[in-house]
């Protein structure tokens, strides 16, 4: 077998993700791939970082390739390595944490680099570019004092990231260089209509405004006009534009120019190193959208798949705006001239102003505003070169007043040509669209979003993905329909939740019967949630069912990828002795534990155990007095503590005491989805309880308690939910918390998101103003406790589930002697 | 190919598995809803996650490393994903379930 190329990326963004996922399918084998990615994370879809900024999307759902991707397809990644070197003689790379890998294909995609304007003051903390994830982090940081931002640049980015700081809440300026807005990509007229726009939803905009310098002492204060005029600021977020990263290349000698030079193929002038992306520059032009950049990745891994003749062609990709509420598309030349004619349609009440513009009787360029539906068919009718002179009278009317079909919007989808393209981002045409819904038997927007690609990263044409499943698949097709727990049922879960309730169904077989599940025992997603909802729902008199449990909450203990075990044992609130930690060391002697760890939770972790010998651990950690520190379960974590009082000089409350307290009341319950806490000993907050499920800070005058933080793919500081004085009032405000959450959430909500659903005020409502439900939640908590509070180690090391953990049989020589 | 007995039915709870070991490997029994019985390779296409430990619901089971969804009947990967696993024959002998393994032929004296 011929041995495998070695292809190293620098770089993990759409481009090369893309390219990758087509490599794999050409030439499967051929390739060992190594990626270095500079920022610390999977690939996403930077498109889509506006609606997160906004709120409308998480950072989960925008993500492309998750871990698991990478493994499947035996990809080493580096996270957050920025590479520092190219040696082209050695053939190898290295990275600024010293990491050195050889490559036989090199590929560069650095992507590009924010403009900063060279003013001074430019460097100052609270100046932000807006590029990564980490940047809409940070300004999701400054939004929570709801201060004032000043967006400098009205293009695209600038005005996504005014509309986003302005829905978190900011008083927002967007500064202009120009008369108009997007004024590349929008003529005046349409510009001044998004500056009217732009400004009803509360943002100030100031056209023609020359930024002279960023003024602060140690943070910034303000913004400096070349007029003389200051605005305050918070926060200043440069939005002016992109630069092609070619730095790295051009000090490996590569050709460069503006980006990195590369031929139709995506070849550097080495001919072993490729470079698709923002960072590449062919046919001397640079591209920002995503369309073309995947255009290059397409090439790119034909190219390396031994398809020589794969090469670029430029075409004109259409702009879209994603601010909610604002229809804006794009696309070709907008320019006047003495061969050019246009046509144009005005509604000003409406807010409607479409402009073709004509040459040899082609559409040549398209601005639309307001009404943006028939943007994809005007696109087709230019890249068609279609000419329109029989249709001129009608044209700007769209695609349904052609041929007498007026105003249905069905019908003008079901005229469409099998080619024309739906999704601009990743280049699907319509018959392709069609064709897997009903030769795969499609039903849902997510299915063709996982099997065509359509609409999966800017979301744009999601009207038009939805029209096509309709017109294929009539009336069976419901998008306004709840979404289904899964594809058991037709019920999404709160239905779920509340049908179980309602009718007293006490059983998985009875929910199943009841609610007419269409399979005969669910399947992996709805049975662990029915099993919760049970739990939950019935403490007394459900009797939990193991085989719905996945399998870590089955052994009670966290499967690993070799399918050995990591076991935690609990060390209330963080604390532990000479005695526990002796008995760990003795365990992990006996049992050969390769692997030790200390985990952000305050506690210890032993990895590689096997499970054969899962309760041999447990009964000799069970004699130290440990108990399972479920770090498996969806239930109660930990309770993460600082030392407080008992030893802090700036201790305010016995921070200790009350995370053990609340650790030993609560441990055992299961939950939605995981919950971890902690409790700070005063606002220093060094147990960092502001981006947990459930935090509590110490004050003098009592305790904040805090929820719905998140630490994870997510970064988001805690609500609060209110100040209580007394230790005996927190706990019981959490615990009813809680509760309120174990009753409501949907399976695998976190608290952040199930509270985002109910909204916040609602539930600081019934729990800090609302006493007699508080308490009815707090009891049926601890009602619920009775029994939840049972061991699972010891009970495992007393036989329980003896199956789980040996073979059934072991078959060896002498039997097959028969 | 001989028939080996590995197991009663009473082994294995419904809608679970248990694995035994075999010197090709670890295979995977399973035991349906409805009593069915049901030998694979305990060795998901994708990464080798151990399917033993999986959801048992119909006829599949749910790999628990990255929740494939395995045939227990065919082998093979369901829904968008594409990989097969071994499966092995099984006959039921009253309550007993005998396997058809494959097994050295130093162990045929």
């Amino acid at each position: 077998m011929e041995k495998k190329q070695k292809l190293v990326v620098i770089g993990n963004g759409m481009a090369p993700g893309r390219a990758l996922e087509h490599l794999f399918e050409l030439a499967p084998d051929a390739f060992d791939v190594t990626i270095f990615n500079a920022e610390p994370r999977v690939n996403y879809d930077r498109i889509m970082l506006s609606p997160v900024l906004s709120g409308e999307k998480e950072f989960e759902e925008i993500i492309i390739h998750g871990d698991g991707w990478y493994i499947k397809h035996g990809i080493t990644l580096y996270k957050g390595h920025k590479v520092v070197n190219i040696d082209r003689e050695a053939k190898t790379v290295t990275s600024d944490a010293g990491t050195t890998e050889p490559y036989d294909k090199l590929l560069i995609a650095t992507g590009s680099v924010p403009f900063v304007l060279p003013v001074p003051g430019n460097n100052l903390p609270g100046v932000l570019t807006y590029r990564d994830l980490d940047d809409v982090n940070a300004m999701l940081l400054a939004a929570q004092s709801r201060a004032r931002a000043v967006v400098i640049g009205g293009g695209l980015l600038g005005l996504e990231a005014a509309a986003g700081l302005k829905s978190r809440g900011m008083d927002v300026t967007v500064l202009h260089i120009m008369p108009t807005l997007m004024e590349r990509q929008l003529d005046p007229a349409a510009g001044y209509l998004l500056e009217k726009a732009v400004e009803t939803r509360g943002i100030r905009v100031m056209t023609k405004a020359s930024t002279k310098e960023i003024i602060g002492n140690g943070k910034v204060e303000g913004v400096l006009l070349a007029d003389g005029t200051t605005l305050p600021a918070d926060l200043v977020v440069m939005a002016a534009g992109i630069r092609p990263n070619a730095m790295l290349a051009k000090e490996a000698g590569l050709e460069t120019n503006r980006g990195i030079v590369v031929d139709a193929g995506m070849r550097t002038s080495d001919p072993d190193i490729f470079s698709i992306g923002e960072c590449a520059e062919v046919g001397g032009q640079c591209y920002g959208l995503v369309a073309p950049l995947y255009e290059m990745a397409r090439v790119m891994s034909a190219q390396l798949a031994g398809e020589q003749e794969a090469a670029f062609v430029h075409s004109e990709t259409p702009t879209k705006l994603k601010v909610t509420g604002i229809n804006l598309f794009s696309v070709g030349d907008l320019g006047e001239g003495d061969d050019r004619q246009e046509i144009v349609l005005r509604d000003a009440a409406a807010g409607v102003y479409k402009r073709l513009v004509l040459k040899d009787d082609r559409i040549i360029g398209t601005v639309l505003y307001g009404e943006t539906a028939d943007g994809a068919w005007f696109h087709d009718l230019t890249k068609k070169r279609t000419d329109i002179s029989d249709m001129r009278d009608t044209l700007i009317f769209g695609q349904s007043y052609q041929g007498g079909s007026p105003l249905d919007p069905m019908a003008a989808v079901a005229a469409l040509p099998d080619d024309a393209e739906i999704c601009g981002c990743n280049g699907v045409c319509k018959s392709k669209i069609t064709g897997a819904i009903t030769g795969k038997g499609l039903t849902s927007l997510d299915d063709v979003r996982a099997h065509t690609k359509a609409s999966a990263s800017c979301g744009s044409c999601t009207g038009l993905v939805e029209q096509l499943l309709s017109l294929t698949l009539g009336d069976s097709y419901n998008p306004s329909a709840v979404t289904p727990m899964c594809s058991c049922t037709d019920l999404g879960h709160d239905d779920v939740r509340r049908l179980i309730k309602a009718k007293g169904l006490k059983s998985i077989p009875a929910v199943m019967q009841e609610l007419q599940w269409k399979t005969s025992c669910g399947c992996a997603k709805c049975r662990p949630a029915l099993n919760y909802y049970l739990v939950s729902d019935w403490p007394d008199e459900y009797a939990d069912d193991y085989q719905s449990r996945f399998i870590n909450e089955r052994v009670h203990a966290n499967i690993q990828k070799d399918g050995t075990y990591s076991v935690v044992p609990r060390m209330w609130g963080g604390m532990t002795s000479s005695k526990e930690l002796r008995a760990i060391a003795d365990v992990v002697d006996k049992f050969d534990i390769p692997a030790v760890k200390v985990t952000g939770g305050q506690r210890i972790d032993m990895l590689g155990i096997r499970k054969e010998d899962l309760p041999a651990v447990w009964a000799d950690l069970g004699k130290a007095g440990f108990v399972s520190g479920q770090a498996y379960a969806k239930g109660l974590r930990t309770v993460k503590t600082c030392v407080g009082t008992d030893w802090c000089r700036f201790g305010t409350q016995d921070s200790t005491g009350l995370g053990i307290r609340i650790e030993k009341f609560m441990w055992g319950s299961w939950t939605p989805a995981k919950v971890k806490m902690a409790v700070s000993g005063c606002p220093r907050n060094c147990a960092e309880a502001t981006c947990k499920d459930v935090g509590i800070i110490c004050v003098d005058s009592g305790y904040e308690i805090h929820f719905a933080g998140a630490a994870g793919l997510d970064i988001k500081g805690t609500e609060v939910l209110g100040l209580v004085k007394t230790e005996d009032e927190a706990l019981e405000h959490v615990v009813a918390l809680t509760q309120m959450y174990r009753e409501q959430g949907r399976y695998l909500e976190r608290i952040y998101k199930w509270a985002k659903r109910v909204g916040l005020d609602e539930i600081r409502r019934q729990i800090m103003q609302d006493e007699p439900r508080r308490r009815g939640y707090f009891e049926r908590f601890v009602f619920s406790q009775k029994f939840a509070q049972v061991d699972p180690w010891s009970e495992r090391v007393s036989g329980v589930d003896k199956h789980e953990f040996q073979p059934m049989a072991s078959i060896g020589y002498q039997q097959a002697a028969e | 190919m001989s028939w080996v007995e590995i197991g009663t039915i009473n082994d294995i709870p419904r809608r679970g598995a248990r694995c035994v070991n075999t010197p090709n490997g670890k295979i995977a029994v399973f035991r349906t809803m409805e009593g069915q019985i049901f030998a694979i390779d305990d060795h998901c296409p994708h990464k080798g996650g151990p399917l033993s430990q999986g959801i048992v619901h119909g006829a599949s089971v749910t790999c628990p490393l990255h929740s494939w969804v395995i045939s227990l009947e065919t082998g093979k990967a369901l829904g968008a994903d594409e990989g097969c696993v071994k499966t092995i024959p099984i006959r039921l002998n009253g309550d007993s379930i005998m396997a058809e393994l494959e097994l050295p032929a130093v162990a045929a004296e």
